[in-house]
């Protein structure tokens, strides 16, 4: 298992003073995989990620990222990063360049980029493709960063926080986007505060908070979401009515006899993901 | 060697990019490339006096001016807009790719190189059609010539990426960095005849890059017998040489060991 792994981290501690920003984390993320990186504002998701990138360096643990310590200097730092993809939280840079003049410059860092044509047009920007980076609007803005990204041909892909300010059709038409690079078998380390966009694209997600990874489990299991009790909810005399169970299958045969059929606006649902991850992060109670 | 051209292929390419955005923001286009030309029109209008006998305050001033040039296009220009840079997100972009700094350093020496070449033209071209500013006609004040400008330009850029670590951020580094230069301008003998100024000043200055250009500069374009009017009666251009070459090395020095790439 770990001879795949894409990054591995053991006990990994970043002290800002007093604080742990993280408190010792375990990670390790499968190749080929998505995997979401979910926590509150300050819970360490950053810092863990900008750590992987080779942005910080840990005050303690092992990190291997592709293999390598992202804190090793010198020129072999280079060669690493020829192999990984960074998005990074909102950026202004690059404003007076055109889409074009971007990508096709940010293509010669690289030893096999791939085609500046063929990333425009998987990005969606062929349209934009002179226009100036700050002409763009947020979520134009936001492809030219995976373009950028992505034209390194990189193994490993980190997206920090990719569809913040996006219209719901474009946070859409992005998840295709990473969809797609999945399966050209990428491994893809997302953070993100929407649980839909989690529960949409990861194949694991880990929840982080206090600097402490609390949970790792799919988008289905996280939380025991899959045997959670699920809620029951129909109209009667009047009023809506509703039951947790185990076993909703049993609760609306029951409902569905004493109805003789049909039964008024009836609803059963198990908790999201969003409801399990508030829970388990204590705001809700 | 295959990676030190791969260095150098990717800071030309960095030149080029740079250049294209330093050529589509107007306003800096006007300030850098076009102000040694505004003041040479303001002080060549204000001063209409001749220093000696068929030279002009002109003849003296844009010796000064290409000086300053050369602190102004590289030193002030980097240290603020490298901030800026910093703060925008494309220094921390550049860390994350496979680009290595040099090629980084690179870029921007070149970028200042080129400036100060169409810099100093339009000062020369506008200075000779308007004020009748003697050009050398001797081979060896040009040889001078080249090599203060690429030597000054190297120097500019060096300590304008070492400077960058000074400012907070993009926003106050203006604020910073500009008052630093203006008063090297005046201590330096730009905008007055060196000489006349306090000794003081004068013995301050002479630790800064600035008055050794300038004073070079003078060796160009001014006759050569105004140098018994110097300080130390002569050009001094391998006294200049050295003291430029210090400043370059320790810049260099710096820049590498303290160059930041992000605010923290």
């Amino acid at each position: 298992m770990s001879s795949t792994a894409a990054i591995q981290v053991q006990g990994l501690v970043k002290r800002y003073g007093a604080k742990n920003a993280v408190d010792g984390i375990d990670l390790s993320v499968e190749s080929g995989e998505i995997f979401a990186l979910l926590g509150p504002n300050g819970a360490g998701k950053t810092t863990t990620v900008e750590i992987l990138e080779g942005y910080r360096t840990a005050t303690a643990g092992q990190v291997k990222v592709l293999g390598f310590d992202p804190a090793t200097k010198g020129s072999a730092g280079q060669k690493w990063r020829n192999q990984i993809g960074i998005v990074l939280q909102s950026t202004s840079d690059a404003a007076d360049l055109s889409v074009f003049e971007t990508i096709s410059h940010y293509a010669n860092y690289y030893e096999n980029p791939r085609n500046v044509d063929q990333v425009i047009d998987e990005v969606g920007l062929r349209e934009k493709i002179d226009a100036k980076a700050r002409e763009l609007s947020g979520g134009q803005r936001r492809r030219l960063d995976v373009a950028l990204g992505i034209i390194g041909s990189p193994q490993l892909l980190f997206l920090d926080e990719p569809t913040t300010g996006f219209d719901p059709e474009a946070r859409r038409s992005f998840w295709e986007l990473i969809r797609t690079l999945k399966a050209e078998g990428k491994t893809i380390l997302l953070t993100t505060h929407y649980l839909d966009e989690a529960q949409a694209l990861a194949d694991r997600v880990g929840v982080i908070n206090n600097g402490q990874i609390i949970e790792i489990a799919t988008p289905q299991t996280l939380g025991g979401r899959n045997n959670a009790p699920a809620k029951v909810t129909w109209l009667e005399n009047g009023v809506t009515n509703q039951i947790h169970t185990k076993d909703p299958t049993t609760e609306v045969l029951k409902l569905s006899q004493r109805f003789g059929g049909s039964v008024p606006e009836l609803e059963v649902s198990r908790p999201n993901l969003e409801e399990i991850y508030l829970k388990m992060i204590g705001e809700l109670r | 060697m295959n990676t030190l051209l791969e260095t150098l292929r990717i800071g030309g390419l960095r030149s080029r990019i740079e250049l294209k955005q330093f050529m589509r923001q107007r306003e800096s286009v006007v300030f850098t490339l076009f102000f040694p030309v505004i003041l040479l029109f303001i002080f060549g209008t204000v001063f209409k006096d001749t220093i000696a006998p068929g030279v002009t305050f002109s003849q003296y001033f844009v010796a000064g001016m290409i000086a300053s040039g050369l602190v102004n296009t590289g030193f002030q220009q980097l240290a603020i807009t490298i901030p800026m840079e910093r703060d925008d997100g494309t220094l921390k972009r550049l860390r994350g790719t496979p680009m290595s700094v040099s090629s980084y350093f690179i870029g921007k020496a070149l970028l200042v190189t080129f400036l100060m070449i169409i810099q100093t033209a339009l000062l020369l071209f506008f200075g000779a059609i308007v004020f009748d500013l003697n050009l050398p006609s001797d081979p060896m004040l040009w040889w001078n010539f080249t090599w203060l400008v690429l030597l000054g330009s190297a120097c500019s850029t060096v300590l304008g990426i070492a400077f960058s670590v000074v400012p907070k951020s993009g926003r106050g580094a203006s604020a910073v960095v500009s008052p630093i230069v203006i008063i090297l301008q005046f201590f330096s003998g730009v905008f007055f005849v060196f000489t006349s100024l306090p000794s003081f000043m004068q013995q301050l200055a002479a630790i800064f890059p600035l008055k050794w250009l300038t004073q070079g500069m003078r060796s160009v374009f001014l006759p050569d017998d105004f140098a018994t009017q110097e300080v130390a009666g002569d050009w001094e251009l391998g006294k200049t040489a050295l003291v430029l070459l210090i400043w370059l090395i320790l810049g260099l020095l710096f820049a590498i060991k303290k160059f930041k790439w992000s605010r923290e």
